[in-house]
């Protein structure tokens, strides 16, 4: 069966997205990985409804979306599906739910897939008690397990301070957050302006640090050279400070340098990207309705660029009216008069970006980490081996990933890619754009070979072209 | 920067072979690769080097061949990733395998005993893993398989460190003989000249051939692989099917490559390739057929690359019917990366002192007829890639 659209992440764009195509007539899938609607920031909303450490935002707004997404008719939603290869000349989209492969065809497609965080390779961040701010978040929203001992949030962005106060609230006794910003930063992004337009989320987030203190986080600012220490479990963190050597016993280490698009897709079908020199990430190439450099295919949220829940939303409603334009639903005149009220929602919440960007620029050598850190986690790969190879001649990531397997791992180089890449750079004097991106190949998620068996013909099939 | 004697065109395991003993004999050799080393085939290779079930004709070739892989590092100094795990093709019924043992018979009447019947006890003790059905199948020993970009690489490294000039980003866009000297433009309006010309353009050779002036039919296929997650060992041999295109291995770290010439699409223009996912689904229900224990395995890469392959999917090497100072070394139709240890060797013999010191007579660019306007084609393929 063949939908006008296909939206790929049941998230804050693609929800809004969904909806609005919907409601103009268009027939609508959407593919999402996840048992329930929500994406990563308002994950298992529904079922969080009564958790107050989740209190405010995230069950009021997101529930809401969630509620209303649910309830919209004509779209064909399937939860627990995964997109695992898409061409999109043809229209189709191969995905695996349920142990089994099939085939989606639709006239045009949204990908909505969202943000990753941005892996932060330290010596030691292989350890078990090491983990990503963001798992521990996911692991309090659909479990509402909270880590035991003395807790340290290392590194920096809003979600350090979300988290803080998400763990304070859910009776995290021993918190501590050390801010790996640089000096410098908030005086560089104080020149960025926009602190009027995107007031009420800096409120938001002065609320969050002052609930934070008064509910009894240690800060330390400043940190350097942070690394994580143990015997089979991390034990201790370390880091410098003013030149000075720190120790703080640690059970749970909790990494965040922000959060960066999730390019996998884009990447591996070969859309045009482009550097984001500020924030050290790939960004696929849009307009302003989120089309990209392919003709069937467009991003919203922020996949095509870090802005929030809020701009995700405004982004997926602007994408879904430029479907509907492409598909001879609407005309550019009725586009563009619909695309009035998001677009503004779309520059109010963004406007905070640019201040947010520069106090959380990422230092710039978390793309070139010391020789001895392991970067691709899956291989075991360390940056001295990525250096060693990009010395021999590899020129790119793809040739280390064919060199040393760095990237061809479970993670597929979601982990590694860009790391790698900027170690290339920086080895052979070269710059990003030279060295270019890793390029993802299909499956976009690992599946089981027995998987893509199911349900296939007998008979080695003719070529269709 | 002096003219060189040689320009070799294409920066892959071949034309970098080819440029390895050619600068080793004291020539200037510039190769000009369209885009980076091993861009192309001698990157998406899955790397078997394998004397099993070749064509009658490239068997002396792929002897020799192997007999060097067994020694790689003294040729380009460095181990390749070579490893002489053997290579088995399976028989999945009787007839198969009396297919199977007539050609034992044949390659031992021409003198040849690389290859061996190995019955269904023999072919469960070197694949313990095999699935049930299996009734026996051929073995070579001394067959293995080998790390493809490392080894381009090397090739590459060594080349230069004779003398041999590389230039990437360098497509060729004009050729034309032109008193007594190949002269060739690339991209960008550089020119280049030299008395002698390699052909090695891979998927592309056809067209450099058509442009010298010597029209050989060349189509091209994506040849679909299948990578997964690192699995316990449980395959030490590279095994191929019979009666179904398949060609597996388990590398040293546990990955295990699917291949075997489900072709995806491909446009030779731009160099895209997409997957085919029916056939790609049909090779993993093959894979699976003839080893259960897959099952599980989590696929983390699907990939195709493009290859060229002539209408009797056999590789064009000899000296030009038509031009002066030209040697081709293309299309070798999914099977040429065992071969170009020995094959750059030949193609320097050639142009230097004339004698390939090989039988290559079945590898001669004429042998297509008469020349005129081919069109490209797509054969389908019965040997295993790779």
């Amino acid at each position: 069966m063949s939908h006008d659209l296909a939206i790929v992440g049941a998230g804050p764009a693609g929800m809004a997205a969904a909806i609005e195509a919907a409601a103009l007539g268009l027939s609508v899938a959407v593919l999402d990985e996840q048992p329930a609607p929500g994406g990563q920031v308002f994950r298992a909303v529904e079922a969080a409804s009564g958790d107050p450490a989740l209190a405010g935002e995230f069950l009021d707004s997101g529930g809401a979306l969630a509620a209303r997404f649910r309830a919209a008719r004509g779209i064909d939603y399937r939860p627990r599906t995964t997109l695992w290869h898409l061409d999109p000349d043809a229209g189709l989209l191969s995905v695996a739910s349920a142990g089994a492969t099939a085939e989606i065809e639709a006239r045009r497609v949204l990908l909505a897939t969202g943000a990753q965080e941005r892996p932060v390779p330290i010596p030691g961040w292989t350890l078990p008690g090491v983990m990503s701010a963001g798992a521990a978040q996911i692991l309090l929203k659909t479990a509402g397990a909270v880590p035991e001992g003395s807790v340290v949030i290392a590194g920096q962005g809003p979600l350090c301070w979300l988290l803080a106060v998400q763990l304070l609230r859910a009776g995290v006794e021993r918190l501590t957050l050390l801010e790996t910003g640089a000096g410098g930063a908030l005086r560089d992004a104080l020149r960025a302006g926009g602190l009027w337009t995107g007031r009420r989320l800096l409120t938001k987030g002065i609320a969050l640090m002052r609930e934070t203190r008064a509910r009894g986080l240690t800060v330390v600012r400043n940190v350097r050279d942070l690394r994580a220490e143990g015997d089979g479990r991390v034990s201790t963190v370390r880091w410098r400070q003013g030149g000075r050597e720190q120790v703080l016993p640690c059970d749970t280490l909790l990494l965040h340098e922000g959060v960066i698009p999730s390019t996998h897709i884009t990447r591996a079908l070969g859309l045009d990207h482009d550097w984001d020199d500020l924030q050290l990430c790939w960004r696929p190439r849009l307009d302003a309705w989120g089309a990209t450099s392919h003709p069937n295919l467009a991003v919203a949220g922020d996949g095509g660029g870090i802005g929030g829940w809020e701009a995700a939303a405004a982004g997926g409603r602007l994408a879904a009216l430029d479907a509907a334009l492409r598909l001879g639903r609407l005309d550019a005149a009725a586009r563009d008069a619909r695309a009035a009220e998001p677009r503004r929602a779309q520059r109010a919440a963004l406007a905070l970006r640019p201040f947010l960007d520069r106090l959380y620029r990422p230092a710039a050598g978390i793309l070139a980490p010391a020789d001895d850190t392991v970067v691709c986690r899956c291989e075991e790969i360390t940056a001295g081996q990525i250096r060693g190879a990009a010395r021999l001649g590899a020129a790119g990531p793809n040739q280390v990933k064919a060199y040393l397997r760095a990237g061809m791992g479970p993670c597929q180089g979601r982990m590694c890619g860009t790391v790698v890449a900027g170690l290339i750079a920086e080895t052979r004097g070269a710059s990003m754009e030279t060295v270019g991106a890793l390029r993802p190949r299909a499956p976009f998620k690992p599946m089981t070979v027995g998987e893509l068996a199911n349900g296939r013909p007998d008979a080695m099939p003719e070529l269709t072209a | 920067m002096t003219d060189p004697d040689i320009l070799v065109v294409g920066g892959g395991l071949h034309g970098l072979s080819a440029a390895l003993f050619l600068a080793r004999a004291g020539r200037r050799v510039r190769v000009l690769e369209a885009r980076r080393v091993a861009a192309q085939a001698s990157g998406y290779s899955a790397g078997g080097v394998r004397t099993l079930g070749r064509h009658i004709a490239e068997v002396p070739l792929a002897l020799e061949a192997v007999a060097r892989w067994h020694r790689i590092a003294d040729l380009v100094g460095d181990g390749c990733g070579f490893h002489a795990a053997g290579q088995v093709r399976v028989a999945e019924n009787r007839a198969e395998l009396a297919l199977l043992s007539e050609r034992v018979a044949r390659l031992q009447a021409g003198g040849w005993t690389h290859e061996e019947l190995a019955d269904a006890a023999t072919v469960r003790r070197l694949l313990p893993a095999v699935a049930e059905h299996v009734v026996g199948g051929i073995v070579a020993h001394r067959d293995g398989f080998a790390a493809p970009l490392r080894t381009t690489l090397a090739f590459g490294r060594a080349a230069r460190a004779a003398g041999a000039e590389i230039v990437e980003e360098a497509r060729v866009t004009a050729v034309e003989r032109r008193a007594g000297r190949w002269h060739l433009r690339t991209r960008g309006g550089a020119a280049h000249a030299a008395p002698l010309l390699v052909n090695a353009a891979g998927a592309w050779g056809g067209r450099l051939a058509r442009a010298a002036g010597e029209p050989i039919p060349l189509g091209f296929n994506a040849f679909q692989m299948l990578l997964t997650d690192a699995r316990p060992a449980f395959l030490a041999p590279v095994v191929g099917a019979t009666g179904r295109p398949l060609s597996f291995k388990q590398s040293e770290s546990g990955h295990v490559m699917i291949g075997g010439g489900h072709k995806g699409h491909a446009d030779l223009d731009t160099g895209a390739v997409q997957l085919d996912v029916p056939r790609l689904a049909y090779s993993a229900r093959t894979a699976l057929d003839l080893f259960p224990i897959l099952r599980g395995a989590r696929i983390v890469h699907a990939w195709a690359g493009i290859e060229g392959v002539t209408p009797d999917e056999l590789p064009v090497i000899g000296r030009s019917a038509v031009a002066d100072g030209l040697v081709h070394a293309f299309g070798f139709s999914g099977h040429g990366f065992a071969l170009a240890p020995l094959v750059g060797e030949i193609v320097a013999g050639l142009l230097l002192d004339g004698a390939a010191h090989h039988p290559i007579a079945a590898f001669a660019p004429a042998r297509f007829g008469q020349p005129g306007a081919v069109p490209e084609t797509q054969s389908a393929l019965l040997q295993p890639a790779g």
